[in-house]
């Protein structure tokens, strides 16, 4: 199992504060990998620095082999990112976001053509194709994002809360989705509040305070701390926080 | 490169969506070309001028003639007293008051001199140069004019120097020459300054420029397609000016378009790049408009549009010298009225590119900081 | 009431909280100030000219001496040759040129009469027939010196006074104006930027679904920007004196009073655009078009009232600040009294009532 995901003491401080202390662990490729924790716990700051988006204050990253300090531009370039408010452009169709995204990295006119057409029909949007995004219904604005934010097949795709506000079935499909796209070799780094959403990881991590509590399967943790529910198993790590609230 | 292509393009189709916005974009500096013109008429006509005739003479009758002939004032008032010709001052129904003392003409006559009074309301800066000028000339015609009458042969051989003058490139004292060039600068200045900072810091403030972060978009390219749509936008709300200007006005540039253009482009690079600065500086579309606001409101009251640069003290000649308008106004008039070529106007142009070094250094220095 | 009382503390922390746009706020009208009222200035001197003498005689360089001497001027270049005039206009470096042809001093003498020629560069007309009448007068200044010897009859002379401001300096003239314009910018445009914000984060629709009146929540968001415009005014009045030399001839309190009235006119035309308007940055293009615009051009103190078209004319009767601008003339710099205003005080009043009332009423509909 090669590791696509790989850090070292991965540390980030603000003045005094510090926000992820000394991270080490690893993701392995095509992995779903649930990152979860208490909000101020510190798990947009480890994300961040897994995209390029925040320089470490110290320890060592790889991101598909490329250095967190040195080599940002490839990350970029190999990975997708979902963000929790906004990925695509309201006043913008379907289609354009799409051709947009696949454009900015790097895809062939003709390939963007193919792909727009099987991007499309995978999540039955053909009839929306001209339709601007801002008409969309929530449910499939998300899963027209995740299909963008893996367009131009990357190896990794960070999701950041990707599911916030829509109903359990839409919720399934989008799931669904990235079950699909694990089974392709994407490896998949999501963060979710939602605790049944940990179960359907393969592995899950819980940051506590700016450090990594616990990692695992779920089955695992569950086991570990004998509860029958994930949502026990963090509730148990959670509360021992002294962090409160972003 | 590729990617700058695709940047453009969502850019553009994104602006040419937003319909309110083009509408305003487009629409407000036309009206302004429209409207500004007509109320920007300094010309001097309709001064009023209230009279305190306390002579009643042959001779004040001619002088109240002459004044009103001239076709620069308007007589708003005839009395005897002076104090109801001050009160007219203070409720706004004269600029100027003349008074002509008792026994003026018998004066004139006999002790070979004469005093007239003038008062003029010197809070209308404009009116109060330009009326009391006239007013001293036709004052002085008239002198010369019924001196004519009593000259003898020994007092007419005094030497005298005359003035033979003479206006050139405006020979019939149109003031729409003068302010439409320097109107159609301040259509394009707000657009590229407050647009092009409200654009960004939008994208800030709703938060997909962190998504944009995250893609291999580098960020000069990313200010790069911010930036070209105003670009485009300013080009065409100028030509559009410019028409307008014909059309409407008969302003038409001596100068070549080619100059006019290539300094338009330069100028744009140096508020765009404002506008950017401004944008590192904002968080909020509120903020980027408090700042833009402050820039373009001091750009264009002290650029030289309304007010004469050369009547500043020097420190503020020199702060206008820093202002990208002011030389690009300068531009405008010299070449739309002169036919400046860009030798002549290299001063100006050296100027502005140099400022819109500044601004984008800076403002790209800032950039690579934040975000 | 204390239910207003909560939220206007809110909203007063909304706006003192954000430093920046504060910072304009109150920074926007102190900058103006002081550096129109300094630097503003209608006056015209200082113009570069150009001088070419062909002659260089004593009379020439006399005159030219005066010319230099003369506050209204700066010799800027002697050229040899009126040929290298163009290029001097061309560039901009010169507005005017004064040419002595030969032989003037000896034509002078000799025959009676010699001709200077004065070309103007009239591309600004007013500049322009200033100078030359500037250039004029010293002219014939030198015409009644050589002419003190023999009698000359019938000299007029005329004494000029000029009223309120002897000195001609620029900021009794522009600073009425500014005034005018930034409470009405930070009233008009600031509130209704302000309120659409609030509009599209969507906080907006919850205040609406609360029990609290609608007129709680106007009278809460225009709160701040009102007591910000009476400090704004203070500082300027204050600024003014100071720096400006600039005192309220009148009365305080009146001053005072139409200002009020007109900064409540103003907010009451901010919240007016802030219903239509769906963006801040749409808010904010309806503010510039729909009151800074006419704002700028039909008050008054740019542009002289009287010379635009009948039309304009007409229209700057809607416009409030061109009857502030009217008050602060009257009361600050002449120092009169309500009689001379109680015209404008009551336009004012009624404008503003009239806004609030329409706005309100607006207000209301788009709730239902």
């Amino acid at each position: 199992m090669e590791s696509v995901i790989k850090t070292e003491k991965l540390t980030k401080r603000f003045g005094h504060f510090i926000a992820a202390n000394e991270l080490t662990f690893d993701v392995n490729k095509g992995e779903i990998f649930g990152f979860l924790g208490a909000n101020g716990a510190g798990k947009t700051t480890a994300m961040r620095m897994l995209c390029g988006l925040l320089k470490p204050s110290s320890g060592k990253a790889t991101i598909a082999g490329f250095d967190v300090y040195t080599e940002t531009e490839k990350i970029k370039r190999n990975i997708g990112y979902m963000s929790q408010r906004f990925s695509l452009y309201d006043n913008l169709t379907v289609t354009e976001n799409i051709r947009f995204y696949a454009g900015i990295y790097g895809m062939r006119i003709k390939q963007i053509k193919t792909k727009t057409q099987e991007l499309l029909k995978e999540l039955q949007l053909e009839k929306e194709a001209k339709t601007l995004v801002s008409d969309l219904p929530l449910g499939w604005k998300q899963k027209l994002a995740f299909s963008v934010s893996v367009v131009h097949d990357p190896s990794i795709v960070f999701l950041d809360e990707p599911t916030g506000g829509v109903d359990p079935v839409t919720r399934r499909q989008f799931w669904d989705l990235i079950y699909f796209a694990a089974d392709k070799g994407v490896t998949v780094f999501v963060t979710t509040h939602y605790m049944d959403e940990a179960e359907y990881c393969n592995r899950v991590s819980i940051m506590v305070d700016g450090v990594i509590a616990a990692m695992d399967s779920p089955a695992h943790l569950k086991q570990q701390f004998g509860y029958s529910n994930m949502e026990d198993v963090f509730y148990e790590l959670a509360r021992k926080a002294k962090r409160k609230g972003d | 490169m590729r990617t700058l292509l695709f940047l453009l393009d969502k850019e553009f189709r994104q602006l040419l969506r937003n319909k309110q916005l083009l509408r305003t974009l487009i629409i407000a500096p036309m009206i302004q070309l429209i409207l500004l013109p007509l109320a920007a008429d300094y010309s001097v006509k309709n001064i009023s001028i209230a009279v305190v005739d306390n002579d009643h003479s042959t001779f004040s009758q001619k002088l109240i003639y002459k004044i009103t002939a001239s076709g620069h004032f308007k007589l708003t008032g005839y009395t005897n007293s002076y104090p109801q010709a001050l009160s007219m001052v203070e409720q706004e129904k004269a600029d100027l008051v003349l008074q002509i003392p008792t026994d003026f003409e018998k004066n004139l006559v006999t002790e070979n001199q004469a005093k007239l009074y003038i008062a003029i309301n010197a809070i209308e800066g404009t009116k109060a140069n330009l009326g009391g000028a006239y007013l001293a000339s036709i004052i002085r015609d008239f002198n010369s004019d019924i001196s004519v009458k009593w000259q003898t042969p020994a007092t007419s051989d005094v030497p005298q120097v005359t003035v033979a003058s003479s206006n050139w490139y405006n020979p019939y004292l149109n003031y729409n020459l003068y302010m439409v060039p320097a109107i159609l600068v301040t259509l394009v200045t707000a657009m590229a300054a407050m647009q092009s900072a409200f654009n960004i810091v939008e994208e800030k403030e709703k938060g997909t420029i962190e998504q944009i972060n995250v893609t291999p978009i580098k960020k000069y390219i990313f200010i790069i397609g911010k930036l070209v749509p105003f670009l485009v936008l300013g080009i065409v709300i100028f030509t559009m000016g410019l028409i307008l200007a014909r059309v409407l006005y008969g302003v038409v540039p001596v100068g070549s378009l080619f100059v006019l253009y290539g300094s338009l482009i330069l100028y744009m690079f140096a508020m765009l790049g404002l506008g950017l600065l401004i944008s590192t500086y904002s968080g909020t579309q509120q903020q980027a408009m408090s700042l833009a606001f402050f820039f373009i409101n001091i750009f264009n009251m002290l650029s030289g549009i309304f007010t004469p640069v050369d009547s500043m003290p020097g420190w503020a000649k020199t702060i206008v010298e820093t202002f990208p308008p002011s030389h690009f106004i300068k531009i405008m008039r010299l070449v739309v009225l002169k036919g400046s070529s860009f030798s002549d106007i290299s001063y100006h142009l050296v100027a502005i590119t140099i400022i819109a070094v500044v601004f984008n250094t800076w403002a790209i220095i800032n950039y690579r900081k934040t975000a | 009431m204390r239910q207003l009382i909560i939220f206007v503390k809110k909203e007063f922390l909304h706006v003192f909280r954000d430093r920046k746009t504060l910072l304009m706020l109150f920074g926007l009208p102190i900058a103006q100030i002081v550096l129109f009222g300094f630097a503003l200035s209608t006056e015209i001197k200082n113009s570069k000219i150009t001088i070419v003498d062909y002659s260089k005689d004593v009379v020439t360089t006399n005159l030219i001496q005066k010319i230099g001497a003369s506050n209204y001027f700066n010799i800027e270049r002697s050229l040899k040759s009126a040929t290298d005039l163009q290029a001097d206009f061309k560039k901009g470096i010169s507005k005017m040129a004064v040419i002595f042809p030969e032989n003037f001093g000896s034509d002078l003498i000799h025959t009676g009469k010699a001709t200077v020629q004065v070309i103007a560069d009239a591309s600004d007309p007013n500049l322009a027939t200033t100078i030359t009448n500037y250039v004029t007068q010293i002219i014939n200044d030198f015409n009644a010196q050589l002419s003190a010897n023999s009698a000359q009859p019938m000299q007029i002379m005329a004494e000029i006074q000029m009223l309120y401001n002897p000195e001609l300096r620029g900021a009794p003239n522009f600073v009425p104006g500014v005034m005018a314009l930034v409470l009405m910018l930070v009233c008009t445009m600031m509130t209704s930027v302000a309120i659409v914000k609030e509009k599209e984060l969507g906080t907006m629709e919850v205040l609406l679904v609360s029990p609290f009146k609608p007129i709680y929540i106007i009278i809460s968001k225009l709160t701040p920007y009102l007591i910000i415009s009476v400090m704004n005014l203070f500082i300027i009045l204050f600024l003014s004196a100071v720096f400006l030399d600039l005192q309220v001839k009148g009365s305080l309190l009146l001053l005072v009073f139409g200002s009020i009235l007109f900064i409540l006119t103003s907010l009451s035309i901010g919240l007016y655009l802030s219903i239509g308007a769906k963006t801040q940055q749409a808010a904010m293009g309806l503010a510039l078009m729909g009151m800074m615009l006419p704002t700028m051009l039909l008050t008054g103190f740019l542009f002289p009232i009287e010379n635009m078209p009948i039309v304009m004319q007409w229209l700057s009767n809607a416009v409030p600040s061109r009857w502030y601008f009217l008050i602060i003339k009257k009361v600050m710099l002449k120092g009169l009294g309500f009689k001379a205003v109680w015209k404008e005080i009551l336009i004012l009043g009624s404008m503003s009532v009239f806004l609030f009332a329409i706005s309100l009423r607006k207000f209301k509909i788009r709730l239902e």
